[in-house]
This record gives C-alpha cells, structure tokens and sequence, in this order.
C-alpha cells in the first residue's frame, strides 16, 4: 500500500498573502509623528502617577493604567543603552547591512526608544551618547528620523 | 494542584523541511501517537486545543487547518493563538473545569514561511516596524543588554550552544545534533552582534501533541501518569524600550506563582531537570536567572561550572533545546513533553538519572515578553 | 466539576466605520476601562485576561503582547484565543473556564477589531486552504449566499422573508447607544438595495466596524459581591467542525453545528423547550437570512417555519422570545468583538442593564457565535445561580 511513497514527487505551490493595511496612528501618536515630521522634535508624555517619561509619546500609561495628558518635548540626543550590529539582509530593514539597531534613552526621557545607526558601527558601544539626524524629506513617520550619529 | 495530569504525548521529528506532510498530516501523526502513548482512543477525549498562529501558516483562521486531525470533530474545541505551554494552559483549564480529557496540539512549518517578515508583525506598526526589525535583531539587542549589565562574554553564551547541540546527539527528535566547541561557535557566521549562527536556532518544521486529563483518565491511562504540580504565565510591557531586557521579570513572576503552587521554596534543590525555551543562547542563562534558579548576573557561571550539564545538580535542555530545533509554538509544548519523559523516566540516552520533579518553560512575544511555567512530578 | 462563573460587568467602545483617534491598544483600553467601571473594579483586582481577534486585519502578531498597555495585562497573565468569526464568544468562553478551573477569581475577556484598517475580504478570503480552496473561494458573502438559496429552494422562503430580520435588528439598534449603524431600514429598503451575490443584497449583510468589548466574569462566591445581579454561566458549548469547505456543504441537513452546540447547551443548562424557557437572545446573524435558517437549527421554532415565526413578530422586542435587541451583527460588525457583543449583550440583559433595549424580567439568554467554516459557539446565561 505505502509503496507509492518511495516514488512520490513532493511539489509546492508559491502563494503570498499580501493585503494592504491602514494603521491609524490615533491621535497621540498622530501628533508625535507630525513633531517629527513639522518640526524635527521628539515628544514624549509623563504619567501623572508614576511620573514615568514615555517616549514616543502614549496616551496612556501600562503600569498605572491612567490616562496621559501632559507632553514633554525631549532632546534628539541620548545614550545607548543596548544596541546590535546586523550583519544580514532582508527586504524588511530600510537599509543595507552592516547597520545597528539601539535603544536609546533620550534625554529627559525613562523609557529607551529603538532606532536605528548607520555610521561609526566600529565605535560603538554601550553609554555612548547619540543624537537624532532627521531625514530631509518627512512625510509623518518614524524614519522621519533617519537614525542616530555618534555625538 | 495534583487534580490533573499528562497522561500521552507525542513529538513528530524536528527537520528543516518536511516534504511530504501539510499542517494536518503533521497533527494527526502526533494525535494518533499521543492516545496510543497515552492508551486512549478519540472517544476519551471531550475537549481539543490548537496552538495555531494566523502569520506563521499564512491563513486566516488558521485552526481550520488542523480541528478535524486533532480529534476536535463534533468535540468542544478551541484554539490558542500562542505557544504550546499557553495552550497546554488552556488544556489544563478546561479539566479543571470538568472536561475528563483535552489534547493540545501545536504545529508549525517555519519551511513554509518567512520567518523575519512574520515576526517583524511582532512589533508596533507604527513606532517599530518600518525599522524593520524583527525576533533576531530584537533578541540580539537583549543579549547585548544582557551583557553590558553584568559583563558576560560571547565565549560565555557559546558553552550554552556546545552543551544543548551536544545534548541532542541523544535526542532522535532533534533537528541539529553536533559535536561543537566553542571556537565553532565563535567562529560562526556573524548575524547581529552578539549573536552568531550557533548561538541562534535553526528554522524547524514539526508538531507535538499532549493529553492533559483528570483523576479519572489518569487512573486508566497506560503510562504512568505526570501531575501537574504548579503553572503560570505572565506578562511585561510591549516596547523594547519600556522593559529592562537584563531582567526577565514577567518570567520571575510566572516562577514565583508556579512555585507557589507546587510549594517549592528552593528551586535549584528541588528540581531535578529543566526543559526551557532557549530560542538564543543567551536566553538559557538568563532564564535561568529568572526562573530563580540562581541570583541575577549568575546563569553563565552556573552553566560555567556543569551545573546545567548532564551530570550537573540540574541538568537544562537534556533534548537539547531549541538551539536544536525550534518549531515556534511547537517548541514550548515540546519542552513540557521533554520534561514529561524525564518524569516517566522514558528519556532514553537523553534521561536524568532519578527525576521526580522537572520544570518547563515557554514564551510568546519579543524577548520572552510573555512567559508560562510548569512544574510537574511523578508523585501526586 | 469547575467553579459556578458570572458576568459581572461589561463594556463596550461606540463602534464606528472608522477610529482614526485611536490605535487598536488604545481602542482596547476604552472598551476594558468602561467595563471595570460597570463592575465597579480596578485593574489590580483582575488576576487574568484573555484576548482575540483576527490577526490579518490589523496584521498584528501576537495581538496579546501587543495590546498590554490597552488590556491592563501588565505583569498579568495574557492568553490569545483566536477562532475567525467566533473569536469574541471563544474569548469569553476561555475566560470562563480560567475561572471554572478554579485558577482566577477575576477575569477580564477582551475581544476587539479595526475592520477600517484592512481589506476585510482579503484578509478572509486567506481562511481558505491554500492548496485546495483558495483560487476559488471569494470570501464571506458568496458562502454565505449558497446557503440562503439552498434554504429558499428548501422551504420557500423569499427574499421579503430575509429582509425582515434586517429591519427587526436596525430598528431595534436604535434603541442602543453603542450600535454602528444607527439608520433604520425597511423590507422595501433592503429590497431595493444593490444586488452583491444573489439572493443577497446590501441591505442584507453586515456592516464593518471599528470597535471593541469587554467583559469581566467572576466565580461563585466573588461574583455576588462584586455585582447586585450577576449573569451565572449556564452552559457553554462550542462545535468547529470541518477543515474543508466541501465538508459543510449539505446544506440540506440545516447547520449542523449549531445544532449540535445548541442541543449540548441546553442539555447543559436543563433547558426543554428553549423558545419558552428562554427570554432573550442575542445571535451572531452575519446576513438576514440566517435570522430564518439559524433559529431552526437552535430549535426555537420548527423546520421551515421561521418565516412565519419571524413574519409574526415572535422576535421583535415586545415578542415572545426577543432576539437581537441591541440591533446584532446586521448592525454593528468588529469582527473579533462580534461574537462577543452577543455575549456581553445577553449578560446585560440578564443584569438589567440594557437600557431602552432592555427585555423587561430577562432571565435567561441565549447568545451564539458564528464563523470559521459553518462553526458556531454557544453560551446560556441566567439571572438565577445554576
């Protein structure tokens, strides 16, 4: 009976599930990318309870599980606090490799907040400082900000 | 607890490429597998879960795939989009509130997809994913992390991939059996600092099954029953930048709770093996750390010393772990499996000599955001 | 045998076609926060949560670890439980069995969609297996389509038939603040409205919508201190049979997993004769027609005769058995919340808390969820501790 097995070709088929999305930024979000894109700042917002300095900015805070409302305008430099050197290509990464990912935390702000550095990838390391280079064309998003250059 | 137990289980082998077996093949093998473990049919059992996620088999609704070839037809059936622990969880729930019988399924084909494209959806649409980062970049930002805080080295990580390869070479399950050192490791294909190829899991295809069951089954089942002593999960805060990745603390939460419940007070002396997710091997120390098994700072001397090796006080990843194979979402259900047979004292050339108590342990979200712990035994 | 389990609050976000204003963690968070405050409860006080939806249309992975900051789950447990269309009554029914087990006194449900985000029909028509069905499966409607024309051949039902469960629901979501889709709609109006795939029109189908729900359910013992008059689970009963689409096409036999998934309720709940016993129900009805064909199967009138049933107001408020006051599916549609609306709906009944929608004396209701391949989940609540 299982005799066929021995010969079978196994084939496949090549599909992608491709279906177009339109994430709505809200308007917390929505008013940190136009920061970004208006007027090269970064936003960031305070929890009333545990005085915790979110970056980018939320509308609410996790822990506490209180609305957000008071604003805090963050300097574009910072420190690294972990970063990685990427070695591999794919499609997905705005840009090619060897380029680093790092969470920085902004000045002023408790949170880390992930971007990217092209440059320098030799000098790196943990503490450094950082500060934000932004794109000439902004169009209201994240890499309104191009990535983060050794200070 | 001691009110339900892991009567059957069953693993399919772990290969990068499963030619001939579509999602339901896969499933039906281990379903069919885990009552003849087990010593059960398809009418002993009242309750089904899937663990099936919408991204990784590239289907919407993507538990229709495999319903029937669990055994779910005409069954009270659902479906955990997650790890096979949270499944195995839910399984677990649903005994406790009555059902005699559940079987867990989970699969995955990580041949059929594409891995950094699906686990980039991982990550915030707005704030994150145009970065493009995805489960390696993340993890490798966490291990830097890792390091920084308490200065450990690559070489340190490496020991972890030379035992856990090396312990698959008794695994007839495992995916990348290999006799390395820890020049190999060093040596290996950069992929994002610190992380090099051994130091990352391969992309597995696979499935694995579980039947968690009441007092009932259990005094029927054939092999001996393993009680589920303690279990819990837990979650952290969703942007890398908000957690402090050095500190697994949803993970030392979750432990504390299943401690609790299985009324263990000093992890490392009462607990015999450990089968944990160690997608990456920086992962192995520091969930070790946060399982409680030794202080912050010390998983890589743990594991420095043998502690961790087969001869050690407590063997980790004796099938060895995901660093040899790691079908997502199979992967933490095949950890509770391992630590199953370690009970049953049915590991083969992988068993630990004397097991009463062992401990699983799996993950979903970046860098282990969300963690489930198991403690099961032999004794009830 | 697991713990007794209640509803003891729910909430629920105005549901609109689209919510630019927020992201989806911050929908989630309107929809958990209205329902703590409807139990009276802080987020410390939930030990677990559960969560689902439908992953494609947001194209979120791992919707659980997302949504933390949204759900409240920080430093808690988290499940997803996802199962397409009948996601949001599976949710509950998770969360209900967290706190049957005996694990979790305090459970938060939360189900949720931003259908404004995706191209729904694409994202579903991927449901389809990929080998075998997909190059031909054009999603909901034309299945769903297939099934209405094998009924009206069957039992002779007409299109005016259908169309009266739509102008039952959009009127009786008149009478809910939270609904989507607030214009009323005559048989004359769904009968004149665009042909999508014969027999069904516009009028007929389902809305989408932006929206979501919350639900917290307690076990024995919390839930009467936690709410004046809880909704006590009676039965849950859940039936995703099929894998293939060819397997659920006897359209003949009725569908056959309600059917099944009732029957077990009310097996469960010691329910004899439903359309007497029960006082409310709340039905996941994605399309009119099955506002006919579906209440045959849940066996709350006989085979072929629910357009008379329905021609003679039996389930329009005021009815002997009222169904859909909240004005259903045919009126609000986010997705992964769907299913769970009808469950939150029926407790709000159950509790007394419905408002100008409220069934007077409810006291058991009935609520199901509807998706996947012909799948259906049921759940009976009752105002009277089982």
């Amino acid at each position: 009976m299982s005799d066929w097995r021995k010969d079978v070709e196994p084939l496949t088929l090549k599909g992608q599930i491709a279906i177009p999305y339109t994430w709505h930024v809200g308007d917390v979000g929505s008013r940190f990318l136009a920061a970004l894109r208006d007027e090269k700042k970064i936003l960031g917002s305070r929890c009333p309870e545990c005085g915790k300095v979110f970056v980018p900015a939320r509308k609410n805070c996790g822990a506490c599980f209180v609305d957000i409302s008071e604003w805090v305008e963050l300097k574009p430099e910072g420190v690294i606090e972990a970063y990685t050197i990427v070695h591999y290509s794919h499609p997905i990464q705005p840009v090619k490799p060897p380029f680093a990912y790092a969470l920085i935390k902004l000045d002023g702000a408790d949170v880390g907040f992930l971007h990217l550095i092209k440059k320098d990838l030799d000098k790196l390391k943990n503490g450094l400082r950082v500060k934000a280079e932004f794109s000439g064309e902004r169009t209201g998003k994240i890499l309104d900000i191009d990535s983060f250059e050794l200070v | 607890m001691d009110k339900a137990a892991i009567v059957g289980v069953a693993q399919t082998r772990y290969e990068r490429r499963k030619k001939d077996q579509i999602f339901a093949d896969m499933v039906f093998d281990v379903t069919r597998a885990a009552l003849d473990d087990a010593g059960l049919t398809i009418n002993d059992i009242d309750s089904v879960v899937t663990c099936s996620n919408d991204f990784y088999d590239g289907r919407t609704i993507s538990g229709m795939a495999v319903g029937d070839a669990a055994g779910g037809m005409d069954k009270n059936i659902s479906t955990v989009s997650g790890d096979g622990t949270f499944g195995a969880f839910y399984g677990l729930m649903r005994v406790l509130s009555g059902y005699k019988a559940t079987i867990v399924v989970a699969h995955y084909k990580g041949s059929e997809g594409d891995v950094k494209i699906t686990t980039n959806g991982m990550f915030d649409p707005i704030f994150h994913r145009f970065l493009g980062i995805e489960a390696i970049s993340a993890a490798a930002l966490q291990a830097n992390a890792y390091m920084n805080l308490y200065g450990l080295t690559e070489e340190q990580f490496a020991e972890v991939s030379v035992k856990n390869h090396g312990n698959a070479l008794n695994n007839p399950y495992a995916q990348l059996a290999m006799k390395i050192t820890v020049a190999d490791v060093m040596n290996s294909k950069k992929i994002a600092d610190p992380l090099k190829l051994f130091d990352c899991c391969p992309i597995s295809d696979g499935a694995a099954a579980i039947i968690i069951a009441g007092e009932e089954i259990a005094a029927r089942s054939k092999k001996k029953p393993v009680w589920i002593k303690g279990v819990a999960h837990c979650c952290e805060s969703y942007l890398l930048g908000d957690r402090d990745l050095a500190k697994p603390v949803a993970l030392s939460e979750a432990a504390r709770k299943a401690y609790a419940m299985a009324g263990i007070k000093n992890p490392l002396r009462e607990i015999d093996v450990a089968e944990i997710l160690e997608a990456f091997s920086y992962m192995e120390p520091l969930w070790l750390e946060g399982l409680g098994f030794c202080k912050p700072g010390e998983g890589a001397t743990l594991i420095g010393k043998g502690v961790t090796g087969m001869g050690g006080r407590l063997p980790v990843n004796p099938s060895g772990g995901a660093l040899s194979a790691n079908p997502i979402l199979v992967a933490g259900l095949a950890r509770l499996i391992e630590a199953t047979l370690q009970v049953r004292g049915e590991a083969g050339a992988r068993q630990v000599d004397k097991v009463n108590t062992a401990l699983a342990q799996g993950f979903n979200g970046p860098c282990g955001q969300s963690h489930c712990v198991w403690i099961i035994g032999g004794k009830k | 045998m697991g713990r007794k389990v209640a509803v003891v609050g729910t909430g629920q976000t105005y549901h609109r076609s689209h919510r630019p204003d927020v992201t989806s963690r911050e929908m989630i968070r309107e929809a958990v926060t209205s329902a703590l405050a409807d139990a009276d409860l802080k987020i410390k006080d939930i030990d677990a949560v559960v969560i689902g939806n439908m992953d494609h249309f947001e194209s979120i992975n791992y919707v659980d670890t997302y949504s933390i900051e949204g759900s409240g789950a920080f430093m808690k447990p988290i499940m997803k439980v996802s199962t397409g269309g009948t996601t949001g009554a599976t949710v509950a029914i998770a969360a209900y069995y967290h706190a049957a087990s005996g694990l979790f006194d305090r459970v938060l449900a939360v189900g949720f969609e931003k259908n404004s985000e995706s191209d729904t029909t694409g994202a579903i028509i991927t449901c389809s297996d990929p080998i075998w069905d997909r190059f031909s499966y054009s999603g909901a409607i034309p299945s769903l389509a297939t099934e209405a024309t094998a009924y009206m051949e069957q039992y002779g039902a007409t299109q005016e038939d259908a169309a009266l469960v739509g102008e039952r629901d959009r009127n009786h979501a008149l009478n809910n603040p939270y609904a989507h889709l607030q214009r009323p709609l005559t048989v004359k109006d769904i009968m004149a409205s665009p042909m999508l795939a014969y027999p069904i029109k516009l009028g007929d189908i389902c809305p989408r919508s932006d929206g979501a729900c919350a639900m917290i359910l307690a076990a024995d013992g919390i839930a009467q201190k936690t709410a004046s008059r809880p909704a006590w689970f009676k039965a849950v009963s859940v039936r995703h049979t099929y894998t293939w689409f060819g397997d659920s096409t006897d359209y003949n036999k009725g569908l056959v997993s309600m059917q099944q998934a009732s029957q077990e309720a009310y097996a469960r709940a010691g329910i004899r004769s439903p359309v007497d016993e029960l006082d409310v129900a709340e039905l996941y009805l994605p399309y009119t027609w099955a506002g006919l064909k579906w209440i045959e199967d849940l066996g709350l009138c006989g085979r072929g005769e629910a357009a008379r049933f329905v021609g003679d107001k039996n389930t329009h408020m005021g009815g002997k058995l009222p169904i859909n006051p909240s004005g259903g599916v045919i009126s609000t549609n986010c997705i992964g919340a769907t299913a769970m609306l009808r469950v939150a709906e029926a407790a709000i009944q159950v509790m007394g808390k419905g408002g100008k929608r409220q069934v007077p004396e409810a006291k058991n209701a009935l609520a199901t969820g509807f998706g996947g391949c012909f799948w259906t989940d049921v759940v009976i609540l009752s105002s009277e501790r089982p």
